[in-house]
């Protein structure tokens, strides 16, 4: 068989992507939080919000530590894998991608190792200053990061010249069509991460019944919080969709699995869309649903994946089902926040051990939903790198051989399974020793000021 | 469009030319300690080798980050160009750095599993600082290009030259690394940092020797930019051959600050004479930085925001090192 450098370029870049995308939105979200708990601190001056905080920010340190290795690799993937389409959009990408590092470099270099390593050695006003710069860092990270991928969706602002694209008007490229609604999207989603990995944690603290007095009040709090950030995610999902079908009509018709224009069209809840015969099996679907959902009128017209030919057509079957499971995992979010507001006579909530359970489980729903987001996103975009305009195959570098692209796929796959490994299992040391374990260390002001050695936990 | 008032492509090469000197001090004498990590006495001298980086090797490395995206932005034909043709390269420098990287995360929290740690730093340095050895080799032997693009095959780049650049830039960064040790311990583990320097020494001027003499024979444009009659750029070899002599002069008065400062000048003559060696050629043997520029508009764009940024930068770096000065001893830092 012959191996084709492109395809694979495309899984080594998913898989890549996807790796260090859940760090990314663990870490904004929990950046958050952690600013969150220490203003609390700084305000109530209660010990516990220190200790609450103290743990928190072990494990942030952690995942942080993951997301940066991940990252370096990503900075690269571009110019390895997609050289041709490096070279055509240097000048946007360049130095939009170069404000992402400076801003992660400057946060890391002024902020975090007071976050990390400052407790007790600075006042808490300061310590939350930090914490709270720390946040505002992460989401300018990923504003320039999003602005680059959308520009790649919905590009504008500049125009093409001999092959390479020139910035005509810096601000219509950055704050282009979809910008605004992915940002949002992708900043709930980080909240939403942050929370429900918060309430999972000290759902299994309660469960164990250790430190309860403080696990619970994290999860009550966590879990109001839950109970606005849930519907708002399906809300400016919504609109994030409107504002897709405006602009990418073929990606809708793929997440709808909707073959042929017409008027009026089901909205399926199941269908094995079958790309060849350019159809669905098995449909189960509601009837107008999707029309109104996406037109507001009962019978408007909704564009089908036909009228594009099939070799511009993206992989209907893999963005259908993205979607499906990443709308499931939003309305379980909701279900679930508001469950917990019916147990809130008693404190029911932190007693009823299926409901502890529940949310524990539900500690991986947000990563599911973000994966499959972009999933939706991506293989949706396709066959274009940047939509209307260049294509996969256009953009991929050009000296690359299957051999070459299938090594590195195979390369990064095991030195991520590796440190995948050793990370996750770091990180479940870290949380089984649990708040108890943040008490101060004397010592402290001649540790490294780096992301992992801020946690106490022992490897093995 | 109108022409641009001024030109920023020298400035951004200037830019990118102190990332890359910055980024191979900086990086080098940490990645040293890796590659002469298992050759140490013991597990003890092992800790201090570490402790000695560990406030400041991630540091170091944003550095290189920076000199990627910055190559992307500035100069992205050799954004475009070198990474393909150092494909596999690349990954091999990037699986060292993580596999170092993380050594450095886990280690110190590790004690059944501490020799994993041990060889993955050991050889994730080794590897990674190899590759950028072999990076320069490329660089100097020159790319096959058509049409803007790279059209050579996968492994164009790993010949004997580049082999022997590898390997020279090893033995350069373990001098780096030996010598900065000297300045950061004490007793034995100094007395053994000691004792390396002379060796590495020899070693690192017999292939620099080696890598002047093959250099005019893989490339001829740089052959005539030496010979071609007497020219100024003389002057950096000999001031190279200077700073060897200092490093061996002072290793000998066991002077302890001296011998780091001394190769960090041995390894800033011979980049400068590299540089001088292809100016003004990025993308040898066919692209001189202007070709290989990206749009006036991009290049002032993100120098706006860098003019801010690299002096808080540089300001914070220099104050960690300050915090970090003095003596490290084996048990600071970590548990
Ligand atoms: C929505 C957020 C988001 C997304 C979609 C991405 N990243 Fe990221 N990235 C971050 C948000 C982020 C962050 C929150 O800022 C990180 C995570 C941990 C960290 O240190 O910063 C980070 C780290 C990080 C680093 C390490 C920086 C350092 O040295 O500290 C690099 C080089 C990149 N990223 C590059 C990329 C590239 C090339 C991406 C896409 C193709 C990408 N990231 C997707
Ligand atoms: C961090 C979250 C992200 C995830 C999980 C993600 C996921 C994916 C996936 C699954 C693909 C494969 C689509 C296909 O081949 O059919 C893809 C493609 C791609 N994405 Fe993303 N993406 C993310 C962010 C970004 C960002 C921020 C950028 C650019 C700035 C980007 C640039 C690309 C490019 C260039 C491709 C084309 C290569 C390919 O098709 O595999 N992605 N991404
Ligand atoms: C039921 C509610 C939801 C709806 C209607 C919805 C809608 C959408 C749509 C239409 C897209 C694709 C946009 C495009 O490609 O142009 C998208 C992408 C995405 N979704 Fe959702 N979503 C929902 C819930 C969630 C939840 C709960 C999460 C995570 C916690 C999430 C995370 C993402 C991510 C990370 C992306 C990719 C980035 C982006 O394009 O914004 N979504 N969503």
């Amino acid at each position: 068989m012959e191996l084709d450098p492109l395809l694979l370029s495309r899984i080594q870049f998913a898989f890549v992507v996807s790796f260090h995308a859940i760090f990314p939105v663990f870490t904004i979200g929990l950046a958050s939080y952690i600013a969150l708990i220490y203003g609390l601190a700084f305000k109530t001056n209660n010990p516990k919000w220190e200790r609450l905080g103290a743990f928190w920010t072990q494990v942030f340190a952690v995942v942080f530590g993951m997301g940066v290795v991940s990252g370096i690799v990503m900075s690269f993937q571009f110019g390895t894998n997609w050289s041709n389409f490096s070279l055509a959009t240097a000048n946007f990408l360049g130095p939009v991608l170069s404000y992402e590092v400076v801003t992660a470099f400057f946060l890391e270099a002024a902020f975090l190792g007071v976050l990390l390593f400052g407790r007790g050695k600075v006042p808490n006003g300061v310590h939350f200053f930090a914490a709270l710069m720390v946040s505002i860092g992460t989401f300018i990270s990923s504003f320039w990061i999003l602005s680059a991928n959308s520009w790649m969706q919905t590009p504008a602002g500049v125009e093409i010249r001999d092959g390479i694209y020139h910035v005509v008007d810096w601000s219509t490229a950055i704050f282009n069509e979809s910008f605004w609604y992915r940002f949002a999207h992708m900043g709930m989603a980080s909240f939403l991460t942050g929370g429900f990995v918060v309430a999972g944690v000290s759902a299994w603290f309660l469960i164990q019944k250790r430190d309860t007095e403080l696990h619970r009040k994290a999860l009550s709090m966590t879990l109001w919080l839950l109970l606005f950030l849930t519907p708002l995610q399906v809300f400016i999902g919504d609109l994030h969709g409107l504002n897709t079908l405006e602009h990418q009509p073929t990606k809708v018709a793929a997440m709808e699995g909707n073959w042929d224009t017409r008027k009026g069209a089901p909205l399926l809840l199941f269908a094995i869309p079958d790309q060849e015969q350019q159809t669905n099996h098995f449909e189960v679907g509601i009837p107008k649903l999707a029309s109104f959902i996406l037109t507001h009128d009962w019978d408007g017209e909704l564009p089908g994946v036909k009228e594009k030919p099939p070799e511009l057509q993206p992989n209907v079957p893999i963005v259908f089902w993205s979607f499906r499971v990443m709308v499931a995992m939003g309305l379980l979010m909701v279900l679930v926040s508001v469950i917990g507001l019916f147990l809130r006579r008693n404190r029911a909530y932190m007693h009823k051990r299926w409901y502890l359970q529940t949310l524990r489980l539900m500690t991986l729903s947000p990563f599911i939903a973000v994966l499959s987001g972009w999933f939706v996103t991506e293989v949706g975009r396709a066959p274009y790198l940047v939509y209307g305009q260049m294509t996969h195959a256009e953009g991929v570098t050009p000296s690359l051989t299957g051999g070459m692209a299938l090594f590195t796929l195979i390369g990064y796959f095991l030195v991520y399974a590796c440190v995948f490994a050793a990370g996750a299992y770091y990180l479940t040391r870290v949380i089984r020793t649990g708040t108890e374990g943040t008490e101060q260390h004397e010592d402290d002001k001649h540790r490294a000021k780096r992301p992992l050695s801020a946690a106490e936990a022992s490897f093995d | 469009m109108s022409e641009p008032v001024f030109d920023l492509t020298y400035i951004w090469a200037g830019i990118i030319a102190f990332g890359v000197i910055m980024y191979v001090l900086m990086d080098g004498f940490d990645l040293g300690q890796g590659i002469l990590f298992m050759f140490a006495p013991s597990d003890h001298d092992r800790d201090i080798m570490m402790n000695s980086v560990a406030p400041v090797w991630d540091g170091n490395e944003t550095w290189l980050v920076l000199g990627g995206a910055g190559l992307l932005a500035a100069f992205p034909l050799v954004y475009s160009i070198f990474l393909p043709a150092l494909y596999i390269g690349v990954f091999l420098l990037l699986a060292g750095l993580i596999f170092r990287g993380v050594a450095f995360e886990f280690r110190f929290k590790a004690h059944s599993s501490r020799y994993l740690w041990n060889w993955s730093f050991a050889i994730g340095s080794t590897v990674a600082a190899f590759a950028q050895g072999a990076v320069v080799g490329a660089y100097i032997q020159g790319f096959e290009t058509e049409n803007m693009r790279y059209v050579g095959g996968a492994l164009d780049w790993l010949t004997p030259f580049t082999v022997l650049t590898g390997i020279g830039l090893v033995a350069g960064y373990a001098l780096l690394g030996a010598t900065w040790l000297i300045m950061k311990s004490e007793g034995s583990t100094q007395e053994w940092a000691y004792k390396l320097v002379k060796p590495l020494l020899a070693a690192v001027l017999v292939i620099f020797f080696a890598i002047s003499i093959g250099t005019p024979f893989v490339d001829a444009f740089v052959a005539d930019r030496w010979f071609d009659g007497i020219s100024a750029i003389w002057l950096l070899p000999i001031l190279g051959l200077a700073s060897a002599f200092w490093i061996y002069r002072s290793v000998s008065q066991r002077r302890e600050g001296t011998p780091f400062i001394a190769t960090m000048a041995l390894f800033v003559f011979t980049y400068l004479g590299l540089l001088a060696s292809k100016w003004p050629y990025v993308v040898p043997p066919n692209y001189t930085l202007a070709d290989a520029a990206s749009a006036h508009e991009s290049q002032l764009f993100l120098l706006i925001g860098l003019l801010f940024v690299i002096p808080i930068v540089l300001v914070y770096t220099a104050w960690t090192y300050w915090v970090f000065r003095g003596k490290v001893k084996a048990d600071q830092g970590y548990h």
